[in-house]
């Protein structure tokens, strides 16, 4: 395994060395930096023209500059690295270190996000072959397949943006918008749990009423203007959590399964309280990990209170639910800081921004304020992101899912007699998992190129701003650097993809020779 | 399957197993495999309407601007398309049926009867951009240089791509290492990148090369596919048949390797073209592609993102033509797909459960 990594790692070094060749002569023979100084009509013109060839070693043959360029790169072996100087006379890996974790915050959330609801919605699809649900997915996925992600990203600025905070002036929803969002969503409930028309019929209007009541309660109490989850909502919705975890993990025939995950559901909404102290405090995330600690804790405790046989997956079970319920309480701290968030003097009522990736405060906010900041930025790009790159996930997980239940293990599974939600969620769903790793890394070079579109429609400051300054102003030095630090990030990408396929499929041994 | 529990239609599950190939073979019987991928990719609906759209969209995007053979500005003869407007001609601003204060609107009316005209083109069915010019000439300009693109990406790509691939695959040992390590340098740079890098530079020498240029760089997955397809023919018996009889490599290569890797060329190159249309656009909205004074689908959105809240339909027309092209393409490739995946089976059909029936009592009978 180690002798694998460290030649796939060699590799990397020589496929950079190459792909960086190719890249800088390229651009080396193509592009001309002096040619705006040729047609200036300064009066100092030559000398200029001296001094930037002198600056930018323009005597020398690009591939003698690559040369020159990569010895300083070569240069972190021996623990100092040179990237080199932009045009404006900035050190590249400065530049670079301000805006690559920025990218790679966009990357990996939208990456998250797009793996969790492609799997999702595929994996439903795939259960419901032939079904009106599953054409409709496989049109939905064709569709964002054939979307230009700059034209989403407008779109979304338009009404995502602009039309949500000019509603915040209210905070009311309208009449036709209410029974508009309840038929969707009736309609996507019933998609899923098709069966008898009579039973279709019911989960739609059951559906659609739930949403017109619920969204009625939002509107009348005008929760957008000031949302809270509180401790009593968070206990509801922590019931429902362990309910539907325990169903999909052990399934509810399990009783004292059920009665641990339910005892951690309610601790960890008891938790609730002590957990605003902590993350008040003046050191918020430390509070933070606490409250995971302490919520993992309390899973160890329930499954070993609750069960004495087979702890593992009870342990994973409660584990879900609790970190699920942790992040509730999150977002709920996050909800409690909207109120100064959107009354500030800097965002004035327009919450949802469609410009930069964090506000520049004119003074000092609270942790928890600038937290909700950097999210609320983050929603356009991200779901602009993933809205592109999820269509990937759903079509792969339908196909291996559909192609997993055709195997014969499958079928014994079945013979046996499992019921059906352990053939899928124990036998069916994990293998499903293992050929995604593949896909996971042709998305990742995908989404580093919408990510340099996406941060250009939102004007955001990462590598792909980077990038396209580079490019215009004939930067040489700081497009390599750019280019270097993201094709490392996506062949990194494909070298995890590859450990972890063989780690999740023992049947396949990595460096074992040929 | 198992689902259902009725009576009757589990009779009919049972009649279906026992006779599903007997439906499938009696389809294919005393047909060629081409006649066989034809049939099946004519019978995937989906691909039929995609295939027809596209023709349509195609033929309608490509007559309806005038083609000036020769110089543009002093063309030695004009084919004269369609469309009273070209995409140069700058008529006046219309303010007809617009709101206060903007100018240009498109006239196209979809909604029949409602609103007294009834369906109709109108003067300006895109609207007008800025200056006046007419929108419609506009999209239908930067279609065609959208599509142009798209197929040259394609056509390089695929013949690069499928070169590189069989000469890897089929000789292996060093072409292949030197071949695959030229892929791999290619591969890992996100192709956007390269994109920009060659539009930027060379964006302004017109459309067609940009879209050569860009071909060079797009053939590196196919290629990989083509490899892995040949390294597994060259094994099979039919090779090493024609090498005894002493067919040379060239022939080996593409009378007998090449016809049967075609099916999974043909369905990347769908693909790859889906991709290259998205890729030709991204670039143009960035500045790196298309440059004006020509015009792309990416260019016009580039343009006229901002004037989305006062003029949206600047903004929709270019994105709607950049979806329909590219969903159709996709919509192809996923029939061309099916029909060359010879595990792939439609769904039985009513008449199929009938025929299945039928097949069964015969067989009861006999």
């Amino acid at each position: 395994m180690l002798a694998y990594v460290a030649r796939r790692l060699g590799a990397l070094v020589m496929i950079l060395f190459g792909s960086s060749f190719i890249i800088y002569n390229l651009t080396a023979f193509s592009a001309d930096p002096l040619e705006e100084l040729r047609t200036s009509t300064a009066p100092n013109r030559e000398q200029l023209i001296i001094n930037l060839t002198r600056e930018l070693r323009l005597d020398l043959p690009p591939p003698v500059r690559y040369f020159i360029w990569l010895r300083g790169v070569l240069g972190i072996f021996v623990g100092k690295a040179d990237f080199g100087q932009t045009r404006d006379t900035q050190p590249v890996i400065s530049e670079i270190a301000l805006a690559l974790p920025i990218t790679v915050r966009l990357i990996f959330v939208s990456t998250i996000v797009a793996i969790i609801l492609g799997i999702g919605l595929g994996i439903t699809s795939a259960l419901r072959q032939y079904s009106r649900f599953d054409y409709a997915m496989t049109f939905f996925a064709f569709l964002l397949y054939s979307l230009p992600i700059f034209w989403v990203a407008v779109l979304l600025k338009q009404f995502l943006a602009i039309d949500f905070n000019d509603f915040l002036v209210s905070a009311q929803i309208s009449l036709p918008t209410i029974i508009f969002a309840s038929i969707v969503v009736g309609f996507f409930w019933a998609a899923i749990f098709s069966g008898t028309r009579k039973r279709v019929f019911l989960i739609f209007s059951g559906a659609f009423l739930v949403n017109v009541i619920f969204l009625s309660i939002l509107s009348a109490a005008k929760w957008f203007l000031n949302p809270t989850l509180g401790p009593f909502l968070i206990l509801i919705a922590a019931i429902g959590i362990a309910f539907g975890v325990t169903y999909l993990s052990v399934g509810l025939e399990n009783k004292s399964v059920v009665k641990s995950a339910l005892f951690c559901a309610a601790f960890a909404s008891i938790i609730y309280f002590p957990a605003q102290v902590l993350l008040d405090s003046n050191r918020p995330r430390v509070g933070i990990m606490l409250l995971f600690v302490a919520l993992v804790g309390i899973a160890l405790m329930g499954s070993i209170l609750f069960n004495q046989i087979d702890r593992g997956p009870i342990i994973r079970t409660n584990v879900i639910t609790v970190t699920i319920i942790g992040l509730l309480i999150v977002v709920d701290k996050l909800m409690q800081a909207w109120r100064p968030y959107i009354q500030s003097d800097d965002i004035n009522y327009r919450p949802i921004s469609t410009f930069g990736q964090s506000t520049s405060w004119l003074n000092e906010v609270p942790f928890w304020v600038r937290f909700l900041d950097i999210v609320l930025h983050m929603i356009l790009p991200t779901i602009a992101l993933t809205l592109i790159s999820f269509a990937g996930y759903i079509r792969f997980s339908r196909g291996t899912l559909l192609e997993v239940l055709n195997q014969d293990y499958i079928r014994t599974a079945r013979a046996k007699g499992l019921n059906e939600r352990t053939v899928i969620m124990r036998h069916a769903f994990r293998n499903t998992m293992i050929p995604l790793t593949t896909i996971m890394v042709t998305d990742i070079a995908a989404i580093v190129g919408g990510a340099i579109i996406t941060e250009q429609v939102f004007g955001w400051y990462g590598m792909g701003t980077l990038f396209n300054k580079a490019i215009t102003s004939f930067d040489l030095n700081l497009l390599m650097g750019v280019i270097l630090f993201l094709s490392t990030l996506a062949i990194l990408a494909n070298l995890i993809a590859d450990l972890l396929y063989s780690v999740l499929d023992p049947r396949i041994r990595v460096g074992a020779g040929k | 399957m198992a689902r259902k529990t009725n009576k009757s239609s589990n009779e009919t599950e049972v009649v279906l197993e026992s006779n599903e190939n007997a439906i499938f073979n009696k389809e294919t019987e005393g047909l060629s495999q081409s006649q066989i991928i034809i049939k099946r990719f004519v019978r995937h609906r989906a691909a039929m309407v995609a295939l027809f759209f596209f023709t349509t969209l195609v033929v309608l995007v490509y007559t309806a601007l005038d083609w000036r053979i020769g110089d543009p500005r002093n063309p030695r003869f004009t084919i004269p398309g369609w469309w009273r407007y070209g995409f140069e001609d700058m008529p006046d601003l219309l303010s007809e049926g617009c709101s206060e204060g903007t100018l240009g609107c498109p006239t196209i009316d979809f909604v029949p009867f409602v609103d007294g005209d009834g369906v109709q083109l109108g003067q300006h069915p895109f609207g007008q951009d800025n200056v006046g010019r007419d929108y419609f000439a506009l999209v239908m300009r930067g279609a065609q240089r959208s599509i142009l693109v798209m197929f040259i990406i394609g056509l390089i790509a695929t013949t690069i791509g499928t070169i590189v691939g069989s000469l890897a695959g089929f000789f292996r040992g060093w072409t292949d290492a030197l071949l695959m390590r030229l892929v791999d340098f290619i591969i890992t740079i996100p192709v956007i990148i390269i994109g920009s890098v060659i539009g930027f530079y060379f964006g302004n020498k017109g459309a067609a090369f940009l879209g050569l240029l860009l071909g060079l760089f797009s053939w590196t997955g196919l290629s990989r596919l083509v490899r892995g397809e040949f390294l597994s023919l060259r094994e099979r018996e039919f090779v090493d048949a024609a090498r005894v009889a002493g067919a040379t490599t060239r022939r080996i290569i593409f009378k007998h390797i090449l016809p049967n890797a075609i099916g999974v060329i043909i369905v990347s190159v769908t693909l790859l073209m889906s991709g290259a249309i998205l890729l030709e656009t991204a670039l143009s909205f960035l500045g790196f592609g298309v440059t004006s004074p020509d015009v792309s689908l990416g260019l016009l959105i580039s343009n006229y993102q901002d004037a989305f809240t006062t003029r949206p339909w600047l903004f929709w027309y270019p994105g709607i033509f950049i979806i329909a092209i590219a969903l159709c393409v996709n919509f192809i490739g996923d029939g061309l797909r099916d029909a060359f995946d010879p595990r792939q089976r439609r769904r039985l059909t009513k008449k199929d459960k009938e025929n299945a029936r039928e097949i069964n009592s015969r067989d009861q009978v006999a």
